[in-house]
């Protein structure tokens, strides 16, 4: 692993939600090609640092730095952040009505390639992830998650991930609402995606998107920190054990 | 995944001017005849006498003059701005030449420019059965195809229509709309002038569909169409119109009166994109009877102008008759857009939907103003009215003022209001994909109305597209 360059680097970053701190000091280094884990109880700032790494607006960074492929992102909107390489699969997605799957992972692709990308190609690519990630080709007219079950649009997810092939992707609680046959294609979605040069954080409750997606380093977050690190086996621990040893043995550390 | 879209999406990426450039120009013209500011029985008596009409409609549009002059101003809807209309300032009929022609080749140049710059010809040639141009107060370019013609199809500007064919006329004429009605359908009773005139034989299907398009010039211009539709017994036909204005740092008035006749088994689709400049007061009196098993669909689009009043209704005569109102309102800064729609279930089992939505942006206000009633004799009715309003902005404004009556037994009614802010939330989404904000918000204002679009001809659908694009541009900090 010693050969792998850093692809996603952030260092200390402290995040408030009209003005309430939910994320303090995290720092992470994910390589290319590596699958991070963060998991944690609810609440414990997961998701507030996956939105504000994407640039929610409401989310605020105080403090810290973030590089994605040695470019520091902080400084960019969220349509800048996603047009140099970074992605968030959302863990609700919202409903557009009117504007169908197709029409919208077209927009979002030309904001990627310019206006005069080769739409043929897009076509082409489109029909292919679908059938790839067992999508029924009707989604492609449809209004983008209008009145989507909780397993479609997280499906539709993994989907925009494989159009727009992003370098870094974050997964914010992808598995969450998945029946079992969902959750197996979702993750052979993100196994499809991963390769030598991108990486994967995924942020989630439970270990069980872990058996399918093998995570290389698993972190454990509470109260807004990043409370230990491990391998798969710290996953498996938690699954077992909850998170109740987390608190004891971390938890008044955090609170310090 | 349809081409249609990709192409929509290579039009509005091509297209990127704005309504002064493209709609906004005038043209200086020497009108074949240019009457006096004002309204009077004067005025009526030249416009009848140049138009050579017999004496029976002069004396409609004194009667209707008098109407006019002895009614008060609406009481309700925006009064303030309503108020601010200067009857002595405007021009109420202006000839800009001798006769109207069927050849875009004998039509003066600076006219044909404009039409040209608007598309006309070339719409014609590609998609359209016929068109009728009309500029200023009367229809200088008119034409149809044979086919249509050989199926006895009369589409006609409504000056000719009373020459060729008086009878139907006056058997028709303020039939739907008396000119008692409202103010501004005694108006245009006075001074009416040009519009269209479509007769469609019993069982005959046009389906290619009829355009018109309106085209206000000159500064302070009245423009009063009077537009007559009757389907016969199991006919169809799709008529569009489309309206534009330049823009003057003064008012200018537009309103029309639209009467449609639906016979038993018939279908009448009557499809308007508006976009007038933002000196034009719009008032407009459209009404639709739909006799049985007729459809009727008015598809109501309306962009610009200062003050729009328009709702379109359809009164359900015949058991089964089945009416439909979509209608979209785009209202900008300085703009006040008063739509809505109004269905009368007078016969059994009939139906109705309204679907109105709205989008104000800036100070603009939109609202709705919609009523449905039925009748004691309509048992077994259906309605649905679903108004949807989205909100760009803190200042913009959205109202909803619907009425509905049921004096009938067993009726079905469905009654849905929203009101919906483009949210943080669903920018955020789109943005994380890679969109600009601005693209952001335009692909979630596209959407909203898709269920508008979507009932429109593809070239009428790109063209709204991008008017709503034009509009929206920079208009959010």
């Amino acid at each position: 692993m010693s050969d792998k360059s850093t692809l996603f680097k952030f260092d200390n970053i402290s995040v408030t939600v009209e003005g309430k701190q939910v994320v303090n000091s995290v720092s992470l280094n994910i390589k290319r090609g590596e699958v991070h884990a963060i998991m944690g109880p609810n609440g414990s700032g997961k998701s507030s640092l996956s939105n504000a790494l994407m640039g929610h607006p409401a989310y605020n960074i105080t403090n810290g730095q973030a590089a994605l492929d040695g470019v520091d992102i902080l400084g960019m909107a969220a349509d800048e952040r996603s047009r140099a390489g970074l992605f968030l699969a959302f863990q609700y997605p919202l409903a557009i009505p009117g504007v169908t799957v197709a029409n919208f992972m077209r927009t979002a692709l030309q904001a990627h390639r310019g206006k005069d990308a080769d739409m043929a190609d897009f076509r082409k690519l489109f029909k292919k992830k679908m059938a790839d990630l067992s999508i029924d080709p009707t989604f492609a007219t449809r209004y983008l998650n209008d009145g989507f079950s909780g397993g479609e649009k997280k499906r539709i997810e993994i989907l925009q991930l494989s159009v727009l092939d992003p370098k870094m992707a974050i997964l914010d609680e992808t598995d969450s609402g998945l029946d079992i046959d969902a959750l197996k294609e979702v993750s052979k979605g993100i196994n499809e995606y991963r390769n030598n040069n991108n990486a994967v954080l995924m942020v989630t409750h439970y270990q069980r998107l872990l058996n399918y997606v093998k995570p290389d380093f698993v972190h454990v977050m509470m109260d807004g920190r990043l409370v230990t690190s491990g391998g798969p086996e710290l996953a498996l621990k938690l699954e077992d054990q909850g998170y109740e040893w987390v608190e004891k043995e971390f938890g008044q550390k955090a609170e310090a | 995944m349809s081409d249609s879209i990709q192409k929509q999406k290579e039009s509005l990426a091509a297209l990127n001017e704005d309504y002064e450039s493209k709609y906004g120009f005038s043209d200086p013209v020497d009108y074949f005849h240019k009457g006096a500011k004002g309204i009077n029985h004067e005025v009526v008596e030249m416009i009848t006498k140049m138009k050579k009409e017999p004496r029976w409609m002069a004396d409609i549009r004194h009667e209707a003059l008098d109407i006019f002059l002895s009614k008060p101003m609406p009481a309700w809807g925006d009064i303030k701005l309503i108020n601010e209309i200067d009857f002595d300032n405007i021009y109420y009929f202006m000839k800009p030449i001798e006769n109207q022609q069927n050849s875009w080749d004998d039509v003066p140049d600076y006219i044909k420019k404009t039409f040209d710059r608007l598309g006309i010809p070339e719409a014609e040639k590609n998609f359209l059965g016929g068109v009728s141009a009309q500029y200023e107060s009367e229809v200088v370019y008119h034409s149809m195809k044979e086919e249509l013609k050989e199926q006895g199809v009369l589409f006609l500007d409504m000056d000719s229509a009373l020459r060729e064919h008086p009878d139907i006329v006056k058997k028709y004429f303020g039939t739907i709309i008396p000119m008692t009605d409202n103010k501004f359908a005694a108006l245009n009773t006075a001074v009416w002038s040009g519009g269209s005139f479509i007769y469609v034989p019993p069982g005959v299907q046009v389906t290619v569909p009829l355009q018109a398009y309106f085209r206000i010039n000159a500064e302070n211009m009245g423009q009063f169409e009077r537009t007559l539709i009757i389907a016969d017994k199991g006919a169809r036909i799709h008529y569009i119109e489309g309206c534009t204005a330049p823009t003057y740092s003064t008012d200018s008035l537009h309103s029309a009166v639209v009467e449609v006749l639906a016979l038993e088994d018939s279908n009448i689709r009557y499809t308007t994109i508006q976009n007038w400049s933002r000196n034009i007061f719009n008032l407009v009196t459209k009404r639709a009877n739909a006799h049985a098993r007729s459809t009727v669909e008015w598809v109501d689009g309306n962009l610009g102008s200062r003050l729009t009043m328009k709702y379109p209704c359809i009164q359900l005569l015949g058991e089964g008759a089945r009416g439909e109102i979509l209608s979209v309102a785009l209202a900008g800064t300085d703009q006040h857009l008063d739509a809505g729609a109004k269905v009368i279930h007078v016969a059994p089992n009939t139906s109705s939907r309204i679907t109105s939505k709205s989008i104000s942006k800036g100070n603009g206000r939109a609202s709705y103003r919609g009523l449905a009633k039925v009748h004691k004799n309509a048992t077994g009715a259906k309605l649905a009215v679903e108004c949807d309003a989205l909100l760009i902005g803190e200042e913009a404004r959205s109202d909803t003022y619907p009425t509905i009556e049921v004096d009938a037994k067993n009726v079905a009614v469905e009654h849905e209001a929203r009101v919906s802010k483009v949210a943080e939330e669903q920018l955020f989404y789109l943005t994380s994909r890679g969109l600009t904000e601005d693209d952001a918000r335009l692909l979630i204002v596209n959407g909203f109305m898709e269920p508008f679009t979507k009932e429109l001809p593809l070239e009428y659908a790109v063209e709204l597209n991008r008017l709503i694009e034009l509009e929206m541009e920079g208009s959010i900090g």
